[in-house]
């Protein structure tokens, strides 16, 4: 007993000190990284136009969030894609589980389903110009397109995977249609769910961006990194990937991370993610 | 051997008529939702509830397919949009394969590559586009290094995951049977590994398409799928633009099926690595 507890104690120590060195390691890296990006940038070797040096695209980034344009384009850029995916949320979740529960809904959503989605969102871009227009609107359907496929698959085969004895289990336990879909189906079917929110979030964040830089439409952030080049504005164009980044860092992480703990895991779906 | 063939041949027919029709069916069944499509957008395109030059009918689209094609121009347009797809791609599962067995492998290795590549992944790939234009200036090279760019992580991070889940048990068995680092680099990690090498390679080449498509109408490059569509809309070519949407469905279609079916229909799957 005091052996396994002091071997438990060792591996234990051992890890937090792996943990300890690999963080250690990180920090040297991103500094050793950093410091050879700022030497190439100080030596003249490049334009500076092209190459700005770190504190300048720092000083860009905290001028151009104190003066709240960046704030106003991450604010468009979130307004076009939280938009577009609440759209597809609604569009593709009740289409998904409908296309699972009913075979001739299935044979006809799928094929068409199957022949739209190798087509990438973006090249329906041109087109949607034309028949929207410059603006919000060809950026919000784009990111719908882009978003719906991966919930529509994810739904439908979500559903589908419910264990049928949960099924047979709530039905012979007298479980009505409404309780069966909410108390077993809705479950069942939300990891895959929210898999699919996931996917259809990262595939919408690439969509809006590209959408923005094609269909100017004088605010985004994919409008700011394009229009910038114009201007060889390289600093507020790396200004603009790290709010990029921090945003879709931010929709992965914290947002996502914590529906599925507050849903799937608490409903014990799925095991809590190991640390 | 004929006799045997021609026996079965004899047999066949009246067992394989359900199935015959069951095929039929299924061809049907598939076609329909087309059909129905097809028809409402020929009557919205007949009825001209929007200009015809914005909204053609599907004949239109179809007539202006077929011109493009005989002429050469699309599939010199396609075939420039493969080639920088597979150049930008080969180059990702090579750097990306080798970085990811390297992070597996080696704890120096994965300490100094995640936190670069933790930070790279996140950014949608076609917000770098812009910056690689105006560092390699517009063009091909600047597509095809940014496509081998965005389709790098998902190899990355597949082939780490892969290399790291090969049983401990398996390495260690190879080596009491006195494997060396090579053999066990080929006969146990690499096979170990592949499912998800193969999952991070095909997730890599949809990630390069997706945004293939949209860089080439951003990089200016004269000739690619991207740049025909984007390139139409100054004419109000709606026609030529909604030809080339649908090849370009069409060849995201063939990726799938005939390229990474294939590949691990003979992998993976004669391995016995996963069923399939």
């Amino acid at each position: 007993m005091s052996i396994a507890a002091l071997t438990s104690e060792g591996a234990e120590r051992k890890e937090r000190s792996d943990r300890f060195r690999s963080t250690w390691r990180a920090a040297a890296t991103l500094i050793v990284v950093a410091a050879i990006y700022e030497a190439f940038a100080r030596s003249g070797m490049f334009p500076p136009a092209l190459l700005p040096t770190l504190p300048k695209i720092f000083n860009t980034l905290v001028a151009s969030l104190l003066d709240g344009s960046m704030l106003v384009h991450a604010a468009s850029t979130l307004y076009r894609v939280l938009f577009g995916l609440g759209l597809a949320i609604v569009v593709a979740i009740p289409l998904g589980i409908l296309m699972a529960r009913f075979k001739p809904i299935e044979h006809f959503v799928l094929p068409l389903a199957s022949a739209l989605m190798p087509i990438p969102s973006l090249a329906w871009v041109p087109v949607f110009i034309l028949w929207f227009g410059l603006g919000n609107t060809v950026a919000i359907v784009i990111v719908f397109y882009a978003a719906t496929f991966p919930m529509l698959l994810n739904t439908w085969s979500g559903v589908r995977a419910v264990n049928p004895l949960w099924l047979r289990a709530a039905g012979a336990m007298g479980a009505a249609e409404t309780a069966l879909f909410w108390k077993v189906i809705i479950p069942g079917a939300s990891p895959f769910i929210i898999t699919g929110v996931r996917q259809a979030f990262l595939r919408a964040w690439i969509a809006v961006v590209g959408a923005e830089m094609l269909a100017a439409s004088d605010w985004g952030l994919g409008w700011v990194i394009y229009d910038a080049k114009e201007f060889l504005n390289t600093d507020l164009m790396m200004a603009s990937l790290i709010v990029i980044g921090a945003i879709g860092f931010v929709f992965e992480r914290l947002v996502f991370g914590s529906i599925e703990k507050a849903t799937v895991a608490r409903w014990g779906m799925v095991r809590a993610a190991k640390k | 051997m004929a006799n045997t063939a021609a026996s079965v041949d004899d047999l066949t027919p009246a067992a394989a008529a359900p199935a015959h029709e069951a095929r039929w069916r299924v061809v049907a069944r598939n076609a329909f939702p087309f059909i129905v499509v097809g028809a409402i957008w020929e009557t919205v395109a007949r009825a001209q509830v929007f200009p015809p030059r914005l909204f053609p009918p599907l004949e239109a689209i179809g007539a202006t397919l077929v011109r493009l094609t005989a002429n050469g121009i699309l599939p010199h347009h396609a075939f420039d949009t493969l080639l920088r797809l597979f150049a930008g791609f080969a180059l990702a599962a090579v750097i990306g394969v080798a970085i990811g067995i390297a992070m597996g492998r080696s704890r120096l290795a994965e300490d100094i590559a995640l936190p670069l590549v933790s930070i790279g992944a996140p950014i949608p790939g076609i917000a770098y586009a812009p910056l690689f234009l105006l560092w390699f200036g517009p063009g091909s090279v600047s597509t095809v290094l940014l496509v081998a760019f965005v389709s790098t992580f998902p190899v990355i991070f597949n082939t780490w995951t892969g290399v790291k889940a090969v049983k401990e048990i398996w390495v260690r068995s190879a080596q009491a049977m006195g494997a060396d680092n090579r053999r066990l680099f080929r006969h146990v990690i690499l096979p170990g590994a592949l499912p998800y090498i193969l999952t991070g390679l095909r997730l890599g080449l949809a990630q390069a398409w997706r945004i293939l498509v949209g860089v080439e109408m951003l990089a200016a490059v004269s000739w690619g799928m991207g740049w025909m569509i984007f390139g139409a809309r100054e004419f109000l070519n709606t026609d030529v633009m909604l030809a080339g949407v649908a090849v370009i469905g069409l060849i995201g279609l063939a990726l799938e099926k005939f390229v990474f079916q294939r590949l691990e229909d003979y992998t993976v799957v004669r391995w016995g690595m996963i069923t399939s």
